[in-house]
């Protein structure tokens, strides 16, 4: 009896919680989208927090919101995302995948020097008391907190003291992230890598630094030297779509700040980016990077040069639809046009910028701005931001009598293009280039190559003030190329149309002007002529920007007074909000990997502005490239040799237009590889060597 | 009202349903590591608290003591803690949402909470009548709560500083509940 009643009694009480549940799940329901609680059920229901979301019903709404794709939960790997794919209707591929790295390669002993003492051993406490970001001097503190953060074991400490990824069980989840006070180790995607502007937070190389490109130079080195070209081609591209291209014409600035400046002579980093380069082109395959699923947005990119290429190579990858509009035949800008055959070969280009249209990058080539569309049509064909780079075309005059006069007297620019058109472009027996720059070095060795006995050039300044690149100036020299140094032209004379010489007067360096280099000043009564069947002027270029011009085509952009686009350096954005610009429409004539910075920054910019994120740079961003120190005084290393680039000899270059340059062997590349120091921002190798 | 304000100090204070009743520990180790989900918990615990007191007080009184089946207390309340837990994480669902996604994943686990039933067995012991259930039942949540908060913030210094590894973990959280035991016990004078 007793025991019946008590049955009853609970079995009653159970039965009316039961029925108030059932009731109050009837009344109180809440409308839950039948797809959540599918995804919810495949999630493995650990509510760990792992993904960032408070359990995982809150990462199944998500998931449903289109907040964070298929791949959101840290521990069900990849079955799990398969089957939250499969339910969405999405691939499990698309999202990026990230892994957590390591921003820091030294000077963990240091910090363990410094921060013993204070008897911490915590790195959050270690950076409380001395400062976090990389305001100290060291970088990891070595304490590990993020090994003790990471609830899948994925961290652990390396031999040389510091945080070492398993690259296999990280999943990315970024505990390590958020507990490291100094931003050192950080969950990479691909995208936060190439959308990453350098602070002065980040742990850099001087030559990293220095490169306007902002390349991970002793990652690729790196790479290299294990072999694994494919990663170095794929690091150099988080930055610079173009290595084949950098590879063969950038000034690589790289290398004048390389420590190795210190002790012998710098790593020749330029020509191990062009060998990773070649290995990929050689290898026929493409090492195709991963693009991101469509997210419906549309860009309009005027101009299919090195800066408007690579904004459309980036906002690719980041899914945008992005249709890059040319006015000249082909693709390349001033690549193509300006740069001649035996320095950077048309198939080169051709391949290179393949790799970026197979991304689905539209390309539509013969459309000028100004002629066949304005901007207005660009938004009734709904774009929703511009990168305007239409480069910088208009060559300046030398402004002497007689220019105008004889048809042989032409600027470097037109002649140069006028080849890059296919057009026929001879020139007699004595040619005379007026200018220092590439640009006149390539008039004078393309001249050489076409059959000119005597290519003279003449600059108004001495040798050391030229800036063309030094190789150039050398190469141009073993070709036979008659320099004259502080020279300026004052009269073209000729006879019935046909030019015989030109009058040129001596001058002397004065004093320094606002550029920094000393002035030249003009010898009175020191004229002298040369004999001359043509004449190049190379003496500056500037943006030809009258495709603008036409009214209703740019309404609100405003140009400077040296006749380039406003925008505000860094995010690129002009002074109408949706159009941005850079490369040499912008800086004026410059190199080719300064557009390319530009178009990176501007895919940045415009990926954050189209998003409706903030895209303003951080105060510490590298606006200018920092000095960093060199190798400290007292320290030895080994001297080693550097690699020297394989040539055509000078008699093989004679009146045609193969590639000079050859490339450097894989073991030259190996052992080149072996010369890089694997920089910090303050630390290299030695100093690891002999601190051990 | 003066009755009153002694039970809270009581409940909170002098009689904690952690540091005095050691009631309640695997939340206190568990939810402790971080000072946000020590909050929550704190939060939830509240809220569940307060309405298990009331309802349990019904049950022994309406339901277990006429029928004369007061031994079956705690099977039943037991059961009606768990119900009441659910009940309120769906009537917060679809009338507070905000509410409901703060406290998140900490309705459900303290369903398993041993200090909701010491509570509700204790109002039944000392003959509570309802007013006094509801003040010591919210009182004691409130002391469950600032035990647990003042912890975490104790433990997230020890996080940062330096400990022998023997030491490091549940070993100095068990000491310091220990300490911050005997430094409530303090409060058995107070008032005289």
């Amino acid at each position: 009896m007793e025991v019946l009643a008590a049955a009853l009694v609970i079995g009653g009480i159970g039965m009316i919680s039961a029925i108030g549940l059932g009731v109050a799940a009837k009344v109180f329901a809440v409308y839950i989208d039948p797809k959540v609680v599918e995804v919810d059920e495949v999630l493995p229901g650990a509510n760990c927090g792992g993904c960032g979301y408070t359990g995982c019903a809150a990462a199944a709404t998500a998931v449903v919101k289109g907040k964070a794709g298929p791949n959101v939960c840290v521990v069900g790997g990849q079955e799990c995302a398969e089957a939250v794919a499969a339910i969405m209707g999405l691939s499990a591929e698309e999202g990026e995948v990230g892994i957590a790295e390591l921003g820091c390669k030294y000077d963990v002993r240091k910090a363990h020097l410094l921060f013993d003492y204070d008897g911490i051993e915590d790195c959050r406490a270690a950076a409380l008391v001395n400062g976090g970001g990389k305001v100290c001097s060291m970088g990891c503190l070595g304490f590990g907190t993020c090994i003790s953060a990471c609830q899948f074991g994925a961290l652990y400490r390396g031999a040389d003291g510091l945080p070492a990824v398993d690259k296999e069980k990280c999943t990315a989840c970024g505990a390590c992230e958020r507990i490291c006070p100094k931003g050192i180790i950080r969950v990479q995607t691909p995208s936060r890598k190439f959308t990453h502007v350098q602070t002065d937070d980040d742990c850099v190389a001087p030559c990293q630094a220095t490169c306007p490109a902002q390349i991970d130079i002793p990652a690729y080195i790196a790479a290299i030297g294990r072999g694994d070209y494919e990663k170095a081609v794929c690091i150099i591209k988080e930055s610079n779509p173009f290595p084949l291209v950098c590879g063969r014409v950038c000034p690589h600035v790289c290398e004048s700040v390389c420590r190795r400046n210190d002790i012998d002579e710098p790593v020749n980093i330029n020509h191990l980016k062009r060998f990773a380069a070649d290995f990929e082109m050689n290898s026929g395959k493409r090492f195709l990077p991963q693009v991101l699923p469509s997210n419906g947005k549309r860009v309009a990119i005027i101009g299919a040069g090195p800066g408007g290429l690579t904004c459309a190579y980036y906002l690719a990858r980041m899914g945008y639809y992005v249709k890059v509009f040319e006015a000249m035949p082909k693709p390349g800008g001033m690549l193509l046009y300006g740069i001649p055959e035996y320095r950077l070969p048309k198939k080169t280009l051709e391949w290179e910028i393949g790799g970026i249209l197979e991304l689905g990058v539209e390309l539509e080539c013969d459309k000028a701005l100004g002629k066949d569309f304005t901007i207005e049509d660009l938004y009734e064909q709904e774009y929703d931001a511009i990168f305007l780079a239409v480069g910088a075309w208009d060559s300046r005059r030398l402004g002497v009598p007689g220019e105008q006069d004889f048809p042989q007297v032409a600027s470097g620019t037109e002649f140069l293009i006028k080849r890059g058109l296919g057009e026929e472009t001879p020139v007699g027996s004595d040619v005379i280039i007026v200018g220092g720059g590439n640009t006149a070095m390539d008039a004078a060795r393309t001249s050489w190559r076409l059959g000119a006995e005597n290519v003279y050039l003449l600059y108004r300044r001495s040798r050391k003030e030229m800036p063309a690149n030094d190789i150039e100036v050398d190469e141009g020299e073993h070709e036979g190329i008659k320099y004259h140094f502080l020279a300026a032209p004052t009269k073209l004379i000729g006879t019935g149309g046909k030019l015989d010489a030109m009058e040129f007067l001596k001058m002397e360096l004065g004093e320094p002007d606002a550029s920094g280099r000393r002035r030249p000043v003009p010898i009175e009564g020191s004229e002298s002529n040369i004999q001359a069947d043509n004449v190049f002027s190379a003496i500056g270029q500037s943006p030809d920007l009258t495709c603008l011009d036409a009214e209703g085509v740019a309404t609100g952009l405003n140009r400077t007074k040296w006749n380039s686009i406003v925008a505000a350096d860094g995010t690129m954005q002009t002074d109408v909000a949706n159009i941005f610009s850079g490369g040499d429409a912008w800086r004026g004539a410059a190199t080719a990997v300064e557009a390319i910075r530009d178009g990176r920054f501007a895919a940045r910019s415009i990926n954050l502005f189209l998003m409706g994120e903030e895209m303003t740079l951080p105060s510490n961003w590298y606006a200018k490239a920092p000095k960093l120190p060199g190798i400290d005084e007292g320290i030895k290393l080994d001297t080693s040799e550097r690699a020297k680039m394989i040539e055509l000899s000078v008699d093989e270059r004679r009146m045609n237009f193969n590639e000079v340059e050859l490339g450097i062997t894989e073991e030259m590349a190996k052992k080149e590889s072996e010369r890089c120091l694997q920089c910090g921002e303050v630390c290299y190798q030695g100093y690891r060597e002999k601190a051990s | 009202m003066t009755e009153y304000l002694l039970l809270v100090v009581y409940a909170v204070l002098v009689n904690n349903i952690l540091l005095a009743q050691f009631l309640g520990n695997c939340p206190f180790l568990g939810t402790s590591q971080k000072m946000s989900t020590a909050t929550g918990m704190a939060m939830a615990v509240i809220f569940v608290l307060t309405f298990a007191g009331v309802i349990t007080w019904a049950v022994q009184w309406y339901v277990l003591v006429p029928l004369e089946l007061e031994y079956l207390q705690t099977i039943a309340f037991i059961l009606v803690i768990a119900a009441l837990v659910q009940l309120v994480e769906i009537v917060l669902q679809k009338t507070a949402p905000a509410l409901y996604s703060a406290l998140g994943i900490f309705l459900p686990l303290i369903t398993t909470n041993c200090a909701v039933l010491g509570v509700a067995i204790i109002n039944i012991k000392e003959d509570y009548d309802f007013a006094n259930t509801v003040v010591f039942s919210f009182a004691s949540a409130v002391g469950f709560g600032l035990a647990l908060v003042l912890f975490a913030g104790l433990r997230e210094r020890f996080a940062l500083s330096r400990m022998p590894k023997a030491l490091q973990g549940t070993v100095s959280g068990l000491i310091t509940a220990g300490l911050m035991a005997l430094a409530f016990q303090g409060f058995m004078k107070l008032g005289g």
